[in-house]
């Protein structure tokens, strides 16, 4: 990995079009700004492991096959109570 | 063969390419999806494994709104230009044994080109979604209407 030593305001790039400048340093947190085109796609790492985890959560479920339509009674009837 | 049906026949045409496949199971691309009958909710079905199946739900059906926010690596992955091209699902999470605990993962948006019969799984850009909003306190929240 490269590492490279920055301060608040300087920027570095990758390629020739994208720019990741230190916009702010606070205690431990530092703010970035990312300038690329827009087919560049930037997320915070964090994200793909949430969805992840998440899509892992939603198979572990047991399904009879009954199960949805039980829950579209229960759908039905909260919107109901909602009225 | 299906998880939640048995064994269903499926047209050519009804199953969805995902080429990038979804996030913790790339290696599955093809799909199909499966409607229930008066219900909200529908089946996102592997097609080449029976075992392998997602509920899903369309966001507008329990949120007053829902603003897709996505990339243009997204679009282009279903070869979309306009979002209005699109088909937006929600995975669905249910909790066993209490689902009035589900929710749906907003951060996550399954996305359908259906002309070009192309999903991905896309990636909001929004802040204010995250992958498991509550269903139930989306409705009554929400004034949605019903139909």
């Amino acid at each position: 990995m490269l590492v490279l030593a920055r301060k608040l305001n300087e920027s570095i790039m990758i390629g020739d079009n994208i720019e990741i400048v230190v916009i702010d340093i606070k205690g431990d947190q530092v703010k970035l700004g990312i300038k690329a085109p827009k087919k560049v796609t930037v997320h915070r790492k964090e994200i793909y492991e949430e969805i992840k985890q998440e899509n892992i959560a939603a198979i572990s479920t047991p399904f009879k096959p009954d199960t949805l339509r039980d829950l579209s009674e229960f759908f039905k009837r909260s919107k109901t109570e909602d009225k | 063969m299906t998880k939640a049906y048995g064994e269903v026949c499926v047209e050519e045409e009804q199953v969805i390419e995902f080429p990038e496949g979804i996030l913790g199971f790339d290696y599955v691309k093809k799909f199909v999806f499966l409607e229930e009958e008066n219900s909200p909710f529908l089946w996102m079905q592997a097609y080449d494994e029976p075992e392998l199946a997602f509920v899903l739900i369309r966001p507008v059906d329990f949120m007053g709104e829902y603003n897709l926010m996505i990339s243009h690596t997204d679009m282009n992955n279903v070869k979309a230009l306009n979002v209005s091209e699109l088909q937006v699902f929600a995975i669905v999470t249910i909790p066993q044994g209490d689902p009035k605990k589900m929710t749906a993962n907003l951060q996550g948006p399954i996305i359908v080109n259906i002309k070009m019969r192309l999903g991905t799984q896309a990636i909001s850009q929004s802040e204010k979604y995250t992958t498991k909003h509550s269903i139930i306190k989306e409705i009554s929240n929400n004034d949605v209407k019903e139909g």
